[in-house]
Parts: structure tokens; sequence; C-alpha cells
């Protein structure tokens, strides 16, 4: 049986090897890597940092990974690594290392490269007790360094040696376009800037450059990546003279049992630092493994990307005989393409701020023009793409693999597309032209709200959170189009509430507001408003009791007990909503948040106070998760219960989290529901003293307020999640996503800026203004309301509804 | 015709709607975020209730809307058409400001 051994674990090796297994290789694979942890998406690192993305990659069943294990040495004649493994067949994956200038105080503490999620570790430590960063390199990498230390709230410097950004993807123009965007943001560029040295003691405190000091405490080095050759120079290998192991097409090294892929090997002169090739790379080498005789034939270095929110985009030349440009500083948009000299075929192109011609042009390269340069650039056209264009280049997918793929399996989502034809699983730039081709076979799609934002609600989530965008106004005029719609509105004032814990009807955020949350209330078939005071836990005084009786009474009110132990008043006009409420208020009463996407109830049994069978204090519990989580706002409502028992009187199973007391503690179940689609929640965490399971409960939330999308309850959210209940652990409780301390920090947050919303509301002339029936006529009520009686209790007159 | 003073401009808050009682009639009128003035009649016509000023404000393809609190069908604010039921039309009124106040004119 045929040992292969791969030297790496980065994206190249876990390509590689899932390669092979999806070709049915026979023999066994072993991948030796220096990390702790398996292989992950290096490409988004970014994410990582700024939205705790969770980066890691499937683990591959039936390959062997070593974790942790540095490879020191390969013997070529006794097929060894490190002396001890052996092998047939080695695939070296070593990938590259950053290069960091030889400028002294570089190995201060607080330098740091941008490489592994290791570094990304150490960034976010030196960042916690810093006010400044600068990032070395103003490329592709050092602009996502750059981001992520905006995101980790750095005011941010870039010193790139080029006279602009991104000399490798953009000219002189674009250059000049993408750093007024990059400036826009906040962020310092100094271009045509050489660093002279780090300066401090023991730790960074600023960085030299020709020109200036920049007084700073993190320095992130990320001036470009030379190939990790040093294994296979030692073991005799061919390597190239600036460096990089020396392959032929079939990614085959000098000696014939060793291969090398990715951002290691040398083909043709090349080293290819983008991911793209290097999958290619792990494909050919997995072919020829096995026999095949797949080609490595040099790569298209095109890209597209968005950074620091701009996109950015260049495929195929850098130059041409003629060029056009189109310049719009206003909305810092630069296109340029590059045509031959009779204009009829297109060469290349490069794009700021706009990248649609990347996706449409980009298969026309080398082709004759689909229209005439000038028309492509200033009203971009419906472009037909040919059935063999490249639609995902990280992966070699086709248009046709595509629309192939989609028949084939009735597809019907990017999602599906993503795993039956590996399109999209890289980079991402390709998922809007999935989703395009989708659409142009006749599925409808779409993860965006509306048509005011292609995002989806977690999307927004972490745009809002990264970018801390505090107005409605500001969010769509940077990231949408129009003015909103009754959709994208209350999903962002509940993002915009679930991070700043301001008053839900201050400025312009009461514009965003439902009718119920803008009225605090609940609207009813007849243009009146239902209120419920909150009655933590379901527990009341006979005092409260009365209170409520009396209001209803002298306000004229239908009482009805709800499902979740509270008491819920209809038929209250909106001129009236102040009044009553100022009686609950003065009674001790506070919003319900019944009309809100937030946390409604949290029910309880009379557990071991009072019941013969109960073995916790299930009230005392219910009242407290109920008033520390009072007033936060989420995707979709939010219920709970606890039970003092396993006889669950509480229905605690069918809440989005539940409690049952146990003999040692408390079990933790989540995602349950009632309603439309019932749903038992599971069980997270089981027999954990009081503390645990707060803070369980407090990070469950946060994680589902961060990243579910709107009007997802935790139900159908916890079914999503790739990887499921398991996942959700991981992420909790083992903190695999170094997460767990914002999400902590978020929800203490929360829990110390809740305020009442109505007795804020009462103390507030402005917002109380609102409620009124009529602006010219605030007395006057409503005459098409009226009642009948029922039950000796008041009823809406049916209204005549007036359309066809 | 005839012009009835609703509020003073600034009264109105931008992106939200206020009712006024016209001549017996329930108007909704509306201050878009670019300052333009609109009114409509305030019923729902799905639903009856007189409930159309608590509507969101927001625009389809650029056109300013308002949804109806009650089951989200979307209205012109400048012709009255449901555009998501376009044989359905609410009543649309004249609006305009004299000496910073808000008039409107239903006949």
């Amino acid at each position: 049986m045929t040992r292969v051994l791969i030297i790496g674990n980065g994206p190249t090796a876990h390509r590689l090897a899932s390669a092979l297994t999806d070709k049915g290789f026979t023999g066994t694979v072993t991948i030796l890597g220096e990390e702790p942890r398996g292989a992950y998406d290096r490409v988004a690192l970014t994410s990582y940092l700024t939205e705790g993305r969770d980066l890691a990659y499937p683990e591959i069943s039936g390959v062997e990974v070593i974790k942790g294990v540095k490879a020191t040495s390969i013997d070529p004649q006794a097929k060894t690594v490190n002396g001890t493994i052996p092998y047939d067949v080695l695939v070296l994956a070593t990938g590259s290392a950053p290069f960091v200038p030889p400028v002294s105080g570089r190995e201060l503490d607080g330098c740091h490269v941008y490489r592994t999620i290791d570094d990304l570790d150490a960034i976010r430590t030196s960042a916690a007790r810093a006010t400044t960063g600068v990032v070395v390199g103003g490329g592709l990498l050092g602009l996502e360094a750059a981001d992520a230390l905006r995101g980790l709230g750095l005011e941010t410097h870039i010193v790139e040696m080029s006279p602009w950004l991104m000399p490798r993807q953009v000219d002189e123009g674009g250059g000049a376009v993408l750093k007024r965007h990059v400036e826009a943001l906040g962020l310092t560029v100094h271009t045509s800037s050489g660093v002279l040295g780090i300066e401090g003691h023991e730790k960074v405190t600023g960085l030299r450059t020709p020109d200036t000091l920049i007084e700073a405490q993190v320095v992130v080095f990320s001036a470009g990546i030379r190939p990790r050759d040093e294994l296979a120079r030692a073991a005799g290998l061919a390597v190239g003279e600036r460096g990089g192991i020396v392959v032929d097409d079939g990614m085959r090294t000098s000696d014939p049992a060793i291969y090398a892929v990715g951002e290691c090997a040398l083909h043709e002169g090349q080293v290819y630092g983008l991911v793209a090739p290097c999958m290619t790379m792990a494909e050919t080498a997995a072919d020829r493994i096995m026999g095949g005789a797949a080609a490595f034939t040099g790569a298209d270095l095109s890209t597209k990307l968005k950074l620091l929110g701009v996109e950015v985009a260049q495929f195929g030349a850098m130059s041409g005989a003629l060029d056009v440009t189109y310049l719009d500083p206003v909305s810092g948009v630069y296109k340029k393409l590059f045509v031959s000299d009779d204009a009829s075929t297109l060469l290349g192109g490069i794009c700021v701020g706009d990248a649609a011609p990347y996706a449409t042009l980009r298969p026309f390269v080398g082709a004759a023009l689909p229209a005439a340069p000038s028309d492509l650039l200033f009203s971009p056209v419906a472009v037909e793409l040919p059935g063999d264009a490249p639609v995902c280049s990280c992966n070699g997918v086709t248009k046709n693999d595509v629309t192939e793929a989609i028949k084939k399996h009735d597809l019907t989502d990017v999602a599906g597309v993503k795993s039956c034809t590996r399109a999209g699983t890289t980079c991402g730039s390709c998922l809007p032209l999935l989703k395009k081709i989708l659409t142009e076979s006749g599925v409808a799609t779409g993860t965006g709200l509306c048509e005011h934002f292609a995002h989806s609600r977690a999307e927004l989530f972490k745009i809002v959170q990264v970018r801390g965008i505090t107005t409605f106004t500001q969010l769509i005029d940077e990231h949408g189009t129009g003015r909103g719609c009754d959709i994208c509105k209350p999903v962002v004032a509940s993002i915009l509430a679930s991070l700043n814990n301001g008053h839900v009807l201050e400025g312009e955020q009461a514009a965003l507001q439902d009718t119920n949350d803008h009225f605090l209330a609940n609207l009813q078939r007849n243009g009146t408003y239902s209120i419920v005071p909150r009655i933590p836990g379901g527990e009341i005084t006979p005092e409260k009791l009365i209170v409520i009786g009396e209001v209803a009474r002298d306000f004229g009110l239908y009482t009805k007990i709800t499902g979740g132990q509270r008491i819920d008043l209809f038929g209250a006009r909106v001129e009236e909503l102040p009044r009553i409420w100022r009686r609950l208020v003065d009674a001790g009463f506070e919003s319900g948040h019944a009309y809100g996407k937030a946390l409604r109830t949290v029910k309880s049994c009379v557990g071991s106070t009072w019941c013969r069978y109960g073995v916790q204090d299930a009230v005392t519990m219910a009242i407290d998760l109920e008033l520390r989580y009072r007033g936060l706002r989420a995707p979709h409502k939010l219920k709970s219960a606890v039970s003092g028992c396993a006889r669950e009187c509480a229905e605690a199973r069918s809440k989005d989290f539940g409690i049952i007391a146990t003999e040692k503690g408390w079990n933790l179940y989540v995602g349950g529901n009632g309603g439309f689609t019932p749903r038992h929640a599971d069980l997270l965490v089981q027999d954990v003293d009081t503390e645990t399971l707060i803070r369980t409960i407090d990070r469950f939330l946060m994680f589902y307020v961060r990243t579910a999308d709107r009007l997802q309850r935790t139900a159908a959210w916890l079914q999503e999640l790739d990887g499921g209940l398991e996942r959700l652990r991981e992420i909790l409780v083992d903190d695999v996503l170094g997460i767990c301390a914002d999400l902590d920090a978020q929800m203490a947050a929360h829990v110390v800026t809740y305020a009442d919303e109505w007795r804020a509301t009462l103390d507030d002339p402005v917002k109380l203004s609102r409620f009124v029936s009529f602006v010219n006529a605030p007395g006057t009520p409503d005459p098409s309301i009226s009642f009948t009686t029922e039950r000796d209790q008041i009823k809406p007159e049916l209204l005549q509804v007036t359309s066809r | 015709m005839t012009w009835t003073p609703v509020c003073p401009l600034p009264d109105l808050q931008p992106e939200r709607g206020a009712c006024a009682l016209v001549a017996g009639e329930q108007v909704a009128v509306f201050k878009a975020h670019d300052g333009a003035l609109y009114a409509i009649g305030n019923q729902d016509p799905f639903s009856g209730a007189f409930v159309l000023s608590r509507g969101i404000v927001g625009t389809r393809n650029g056109e300013p809307t308002v949804a109806s609190p009650m089951h989200k069908q979307v209205f012109s604010l400048v012709s009255g058409v449901c555009l998501d039921d376009p044989g359905t039309v609410i009543p649309t009124f004249q609006i305009r400001v004299t000496m910073g106040m808000v008039e409107v004119s239903v006949k």
C-alpha cells in the first residue's frame, strides 16, 4: 500500500488530501503539521479576528493528521522524515513565511506577522493594551492586516514602499482612488515610505519612517512572503536562486518520490502566493500520485477581493496598446480596460470601488469584446457568459460545470452549488456569479434581506459591529441602496439595539421601528394596541394584580392571561398608552417587550419552594434570568422557562432556552420551539451550577443575536448551524472560536445598560408627543374604533375592508 | 381648493408618518428622507383599520412607499397604488408648506 506523507497542513495540503480521498486513493495519507490545530482557511484570516469566524476545515475521514510536530529533516534515501516517519511518496506543502525586513527593533514585543491563527491571537493580545497600530506593507495582505487592526479598534497606519497601495493589482489611478477609500475609513496611508526602524525598549512604542515617527504599540509586518524551502534545500532537492522548490508540470521535484505544492513550489521560475493556483497544484499532484497525467501549466493571477469595504479587482494584463478609463471620484469608482490596438480584443482590466466588470468581462480576456469598451464601463450591459467561461478560478469550475450540476442535482441555492461543484468554497469571490447563474437557470435565490441590502442579517450585524456604524442612514449609504423598507429597517433597528443598547425611539432609530416597537405596544386588528407588563417568572403580588385590574377597569380594557404567565390588556388607543403606562410604572411595572423581537418571558413552575417534587428553586432562577435578559433585542422573539424537576411543568423544552433542575444543578436545553413548527430543545449542558448555567446562556443568546438570519428562531438557526449542537457546544463551552470573552462582555454590557423603555419614554416629552391620535386634533379619539360587549368585556367591532 | 393647516413642519419626523383629521377625513402625512411631503388616506384597505400613518416608510425601486403595519402591503406614497396588488389604490391628497405650517387639502 502506498504511503503518502504530506508535510504542512495548510489549505493546499488539505486540498491535496481531500482530492486523494475523493479520487478513491487506496493507500494511506498522513499529514504532518507544525501548528497545534487542524487545517484552516488562511484566506479568511481577518474574519477570525474581527468576527470570530471559525476557519477550521472539516476533517477528512481516513486521513491521519499529526498536529504540533515540525518536520526537521528528510532522508530521501531511507525515505523517512524526522528519521522515523516513513513514506513512499512525500509531498512538501510547507507554504511560505512572511518576510520581515531587517530593521532594528523588529524583535520587540508588539511586532507581529500575519500568517497563522497564533499570529492573530498574539496581535489581539497586543491590541488589547494599544491605541495605535502600523502595518508595514500596503499590498493585498497588508490591507487585510490593516482591516483587522481597525476591527480591533486601533487607530491604524499603513506604510507602503511603492507610490500607491496594492501596486501588484492596480495602477496609479486606481491606487489614488483606493487610497481615498481607505483614508475615508479613518486609516492613515504613508506611501513611497520605507521603514527606518522600530522604536521602543522591550515593547514597541513607535515606527520611524524617513518622514516621521508614528507612535504605535503594535506593528504588523506584511511586506511579502518567502517560500519555505529549507527542508528541501537541506535534503538536496533543487531550489530556485531566489527561493522556491523547483517542480515540473506534474509538481514533481528533482527527487521523483517527492512532490511540492502550494506557495513553496517554484514552477517555471514563478512562485504563486494566491490560493487558486495552489489548489490547482494540489489537484495536479493528487492526479499524478494516482498515476494520472494532469499538468500544471501556470495560472491566471486575476484577483477580486473586498478589502476594507472596497472592491478591488484585476484580471488579465495590466497594460495594453489602448486603454479606456472610467473615473468617478465622487463615488470612488475607477475602472480601466486594456484592449488591443484595434480595440477589438480585451487584454485585461483594473477595478476599484466597483468590481462588476471582473465577473462579466474576465471570461473575455484574449477574446473579442462583447461591446464597445466605453459601453462596458459606463453603462454596464448584460453580458451573457460563454459556457466555458471560468466561474470559480480557485477550483477550476466553468459556467457549464455549474449549470450542469444545477440540472443534474436540482440545485436551488448557492450552498448546493458549492457542495456539488466546489465553486465558491475557497475565496468566495464568485458567489454573486453563482447566484446569477442560479437565477438564469430559473432558480430564485437570495440571502439578501431585500432590494436595499444584498446582505443577510448576520452579515449586516458584522458590518455594523466591525465598522462601528450607529445609524441606518450611514449603513444604507455605505452598504445598501434606496431608503429601506419594512423588512430591512426593523432588522437594522434590532441590530443597532443589540449592539448599542440605546433607547429604541431615540433619534433616527424611531423611524426604523415596526409600529409595535414604535408605540411600545402590540397592534391589534382594529388599530388599537395591547399592553403586557413584565411579570418576571410569572410571580406577582396581590397588590400588583389589583393595580392591573384597576387599570384595565378604568381604561375599559379586555384582559386575558397569556401562555407565558403574564396578563395582556387589549383595546388601548394610541393616545391612552402613556396614561396607562404612567399608572403601571408608578406601581412598579416595566415593559414586558411583548411588542419586540426580544426576550418575552421566562415561565416557571413553583419549584422546590412549594412543590413536593421540586429539586431546585425554579422561580428564583426564572426571575433572575428574566431580569438579566429583559430588553435584549434579537433576530426574533425569545422565550424561556424553568422547571424545578424532571416532570417539566413549565414546558421548558418547547422554549428557545429551557432549564430543567436536576439533583446536581441544572440542565440547559436550547433551540426549542412551539409555534408553527414545534421542536423539542436539545440538551446543551448537563448538571451545571448556576454560574456556569448563566454564562452558557449569555453566550448562547449573544451568539444567536450575532449570527441568526432575520426572523429566524433559535430552532431553525440551530438546525442550520454547521456542525449542529456539537459545534455549538464547542463554540460556547470550549471556546474554539475564541469569541466567548467578547460574547460575555457584550452580554455584561447589555445587563448594565438595560433601562425600562416605558419609564424612559414617559420621562421624555419628545417621545411622548408621538402618542397622539391626530397631530391637529390630539384630543379627538380615532372615530373608527368602536367596541361591542362579549362575556362582560369589550370586543372590537368589525371594520369594513375596502380592497377589492 | 381648501387648505387645512395640520402641524408645524418640524413636528413631522423624517420617514415616519403622522395622522391628521381634515374635514372628517383621516389623512396620513409623511416627510421623506429628502424632505418631500406626501399625504394619503390613513385607512388600510386590506384590514379596514386606520393605521397607514404608523407604517414603515421606505422606497421600492426608488419610489417612496409606506408598508401597512397590519399585514405589510406596500403602497406608493406618490400614487396611492398598492405595489403588491396594483388593483387596489388608496386616495392621495395635496400637501404643501405655508409659512412653516404643513397644509393638506382633501378637496
